[in-house]
C-alpha cells in the first residue's frame, strides 16, 4: 500500500468516526423512544412501542410549557429583530473608531456566559423597576444577546447594498421615509426573515439565561431539563425526537434558501461584470 | 453622525438612535454595571437598605477565598473548561483541515450540512443524549460489559468525567466552524509550494496552516471555553452533588441561599475569568477584536 492511499484511508476512517460521534448519540436517544422500557434506554430492548408518543400528547404541562416558549419566542422576535436592524443601519453609516467601539459593545453579549446575562438582567430590573422574573424578563434577557445575532445578519446583507439606489431615489424627490419603506426594507426582507427564524430558534432552545429570569414560568427547554432530573420517562425522548425532526427540517430549509440566495447573488455579480 | 442623518433623515435617525441606546443601555451596559455594583454590597433585609450597614464591601469576594469547597469547584471549572477546549481543538483540527483544503468540491455542501444540522439542535437535547448513553443501565455499560472490559456496570453519571465528555460533545461545533472558516481562506498553492520544496506534512501544518488558522483557533477556543465555564445545562444533567460546577454554586446563591449580592460577586468572578481568557487568547494568537467578532 502506498503512503498516499494509507493517508486517504486514515482520513476517511477519521471522518466516519467524527460524523458517527456527532450523530450516533442522537440516534440512540431517538431509538430509546420506541423501547417499551419505563426508563429511556436501548439496552435491554424490551420491545417496540409507540405508546410514549401518546404519553407525550397527553402531558398537559408539556403543552403549557410549549405555549410559554412560543410566547417568549414571539416576544424575542418582536424586540430583538428591530433592535438588531437599527444597530446594523447605524453601524453601516459610521466609520473608524466610533464603529469599532459600538461594534465591540454590541457583540459583547455574545462573548458573555448566558448565566451572567440572566443574572445581570434579573438584578437590574428588580433594583430599578421592581420587576421580578417572568415572561417579560425572559424576553428582555434573551433579546439582549439575540439582538446581536440579528445585527450580524443585517450587517452582512447591508454590506452588499448598492447605496446608489437610495441616492437616486432621494435625488428624484423621495422622502427618507419613502426610501426606507420602498427600497431599504424590501432589500432587507430576506435578512428580516432569517433573523426572525434565528431569533426564534435561539430563544426556543435557550436554557442558561432563561433559568435565572423565568420566575415561575416554564419554557419547554426548562421543562425538559426538569423532567430529566425528576420523572424521566421515554416521553422525554419522544419530545426530543419531535423537536430534532423539526429542527432538521428547519435547518435544511434554511440552508437551501441561503445557498439559493448566495447563488443568485453570485450570478448577478457575474452578469454585472460581463455587462 | 452627519452621514447617518443625511442618509436616513431626522425621523428615522431618531428612531434608530433611540433603539440602539435602549438596547445597549437598558439591556447590556446598565445591567452589567448594576450587577457589579450589587456584588460590592452586603446582603441586607429591605428595612436596613440605605442604613449604616449598607456600605461598600469586598466581603462577597473574600467568601470564595475562605470557602475551600467553592474555591476548589472554581479551580476545577477552570481546568475542566480548558481541558474541554483543548480536546475539541485537537479533535476538530483534522476535520476542519480536511473540509477546508482536501475535500472534493462536490461533496463539500453535504458535509457542511451534516455539521450545520447538529449545530442547530438544542444544546439541552444534545446533552440529554449523553445522559442516555452514560446511564447505569445504558448502552455504554452494556457494550463494556459485553466486551469484558468491566465486570460490573459503572456509574458514569454524577461525576466530573461524564460532565467533561458531555461538554466536548455539546460544544465541539463551536470549534469546528471558526477553524474551518480560517483554514478555508488559506491559498492551496501555499501548501503545494511547501510540498514541492520538500516540506513534510508536519512542517506544512506547523509553519503554514497553523499560523494561518490562528484567528480561527482563537475564536474557537474563546467560544468553547466561555460556553464550558458558563454552562449550566451540562453539569445539571450529567453531573451530581459531587461534581458541581461554578455556575451551579452561583445559581444556589440566588435561588437557595437567597443571597443575591453574594451570587452577583461570584457571577462577576466568572465574567472576569472569561474576559481574562479572551484577552489571553488574543495575546497568545496575536489577533485583534475585529478578527474575533466576525
Amino acid at each position: 500500500m502506498t503512503a498516499a492511499r494509507l493517508r486517504r484511508l486514515l482520513t476517511g476512517a477519521y471522518l466516519v468516526l467524527f460524523f458517527g460521534y456527532l450523530f450516533l448519540p442522537l440516534g440512540i436517544m431517538a431509538a430509546a423512544t420506541f423501547n417499551s422500557s419505563r426508563f429511556p434506554t436501548v439496552t435491554p430492548w424490551m420491545g417496540f412501542t409507540l405508546s410514549w408518543f401518546q404519553a407525550l400528547w397527553d402531558d398537559q404541562r408539556m403543552w403549557a410549557a410549549l405555549g410559554t416558549s412560543l410566547m417568549v419566542g414571539a416576544g424575542v422576535i418582536a424586540l430583538a429583530v428591530p433592535l438588531g436592524l437599527a444597530a446594523a443601519l447605524l453601524l453601516d453609516r459610521l466609520h473608524s473608531r466610533a464603529k469599532t467601539f459600538l461594534y465591540a459593545l454590541m457583540v459583547s453579549p455574545l462573548l458573555t456566559p448566558g448565566v451572567i446575562v440572566g443574572i445581570s438582567t434579573l438584578v437590574f430590573w428588580r433594583e430599578w423597576f421592581g420587576v421580578s422574573g417572568g415572561l417579560f424578563l425572559t424576553v428582555v434577557a434573551q433579546s439582549s444577546f439575540i439582538a446581536a445575532y440579528a445585527m450580524l445578519l443585517f450587517s452582512a446583507r447591508l454590506e452588499r447594498f448598492d447605496l446608489v439606489l437610495e441616492e437616486a431615489a432621494l435625488d428624484l424627490g423621495a422622502t427618507h421615509g419613502q426610501v426606507f419603506r420602498r427600497i431599504t426594507l424590501p432589500y432587507l426582507m430576506p435578512a428580516i426573515l432569517s433573523a426572525s427564524l434565528l431569533a426564534f430558534l435561539q430563544s426556543f432552545e435557550n436554557y442558561n439565561t432563561t433559568l435565572f429570569v423565568r420566575g415561575l414560568d416554564t419554557t419547554l427547554t426548562v421543562y425538559i431539563a426538569t423532567k430529566v432530573r425528576t420523572g424521566l420517562t421515554p416521553a422525554v425522548n419522544a419530545l426530543s425526537l419531535v423537536l430534532i425532526a423539526l429542527t432538521i427540517l428547519g435547518a435544511v430549509a434554511y440552508e437551501i434558501l441561503r445557498r439559493r440566495e448566495a447563488r443568485r447573488l453570485a450570478g448577478s455579480a457575474v452578469a454585472l461584470e460581463s455587462a | 453622525m452627519t452621514e447617518v442623518l443625511r442618509r436616513y433623515g431626522p425621523v428615522l435617525t431618531g428612531a434608530i438612535l433611540l433603539a440602539v441606546a435602549l438596547w445597549l443601555a437598558l439591556l447590556v451596559v446598565l445591567p452589567q454595571l448594576m450587577m457589579i455594583g450589587f456584588s460590592f454590597r452586603p446582603s441586607l433585609p429591605p428595612s436596613k437598605l440605605g442604613g449604616p450597614e449598607d456600605v461598600f464591601t469586598v466581603k462577597n469576594y473574600l467568601t470564595l477565598w475562605t470557602n475551600s469547597i467553592h474555591l476548589s469547584i472554581f479551580l476545577k471549572t477552570i481546568w475542566a473548561s480548558a481541558l474541554v477546549t483543548a480536546t475539541t481543538l485537537a479533535v476538530c483540527y483534522p476535520v476542519a483541515f480536511y473540509l477546508a483544503q482536501v475535500a472534493p468540491k462536490r461533496r463539500l455542501p453535504l458535509l457542511i450540512l451534516m455539521l450545520v444540522v447538529p449545530f442547530w439542535i438544542n444544546e439541552l437535547l444534545r446533552t440529554f443524549s449523553w445522559y442516555i448513553i452514560l446511564a447505569f443501565n445504558g448502552p455504554l455499560n452494556a457494550i463494556l460489559l459485553n466486551l469484558g472490559i468491566i465486570d460490573e456496570p459503572r456509574r458514569f453519571l454524577g461525576g466530573d468525567g461524564g460532565v467533561i465528555v458531555g461538554m466536548v460533545y455539546v460544544y465541539i461545533l463551536f470549534m469546528v466552524f471558526p477553524l474551518y472558516n480560517a483554514i478555508e481562506s488559506l491559498d492551496r498553492n501555499q501548501i503545494e509550494a511547501a510540498r514541492d520544496l520538500g516540506a513534510g506534512w508536519l512542517r506544512i501544518h506547523r509553519r503554514i496552516v497553523l499560523p494561518h488558522a490562528k484567528p480561527g483557533i482563537a475564536v474557537g477556543c474563546i467560544m468553547t471555553f466561555m460556553l464550558a465555564a458558563g454552562s449550566y445545562a451540562v453539569p445539571a444533567l450529567l453531573g451530581g452533588p459531587n461534581s458541581r460546577w461554578f455556575t451551579e454554586i452561583i445559581y444556589n446563591w440566588f435561588f437557595e441561599g437567597g443571597n443575591w449580592n453574594q451570587g452577583a460577586a461570584y457571577a462577576f468572578i466568572l465574567l472576569v475569568l472569561c474576559i481574562g481568557f479572551i484577552l489571553g487568547a488574543m495575546r497568545l494568537f496575536r489577533v485583534g477584536l475585529a478578527d474575533i467578532a466576525k
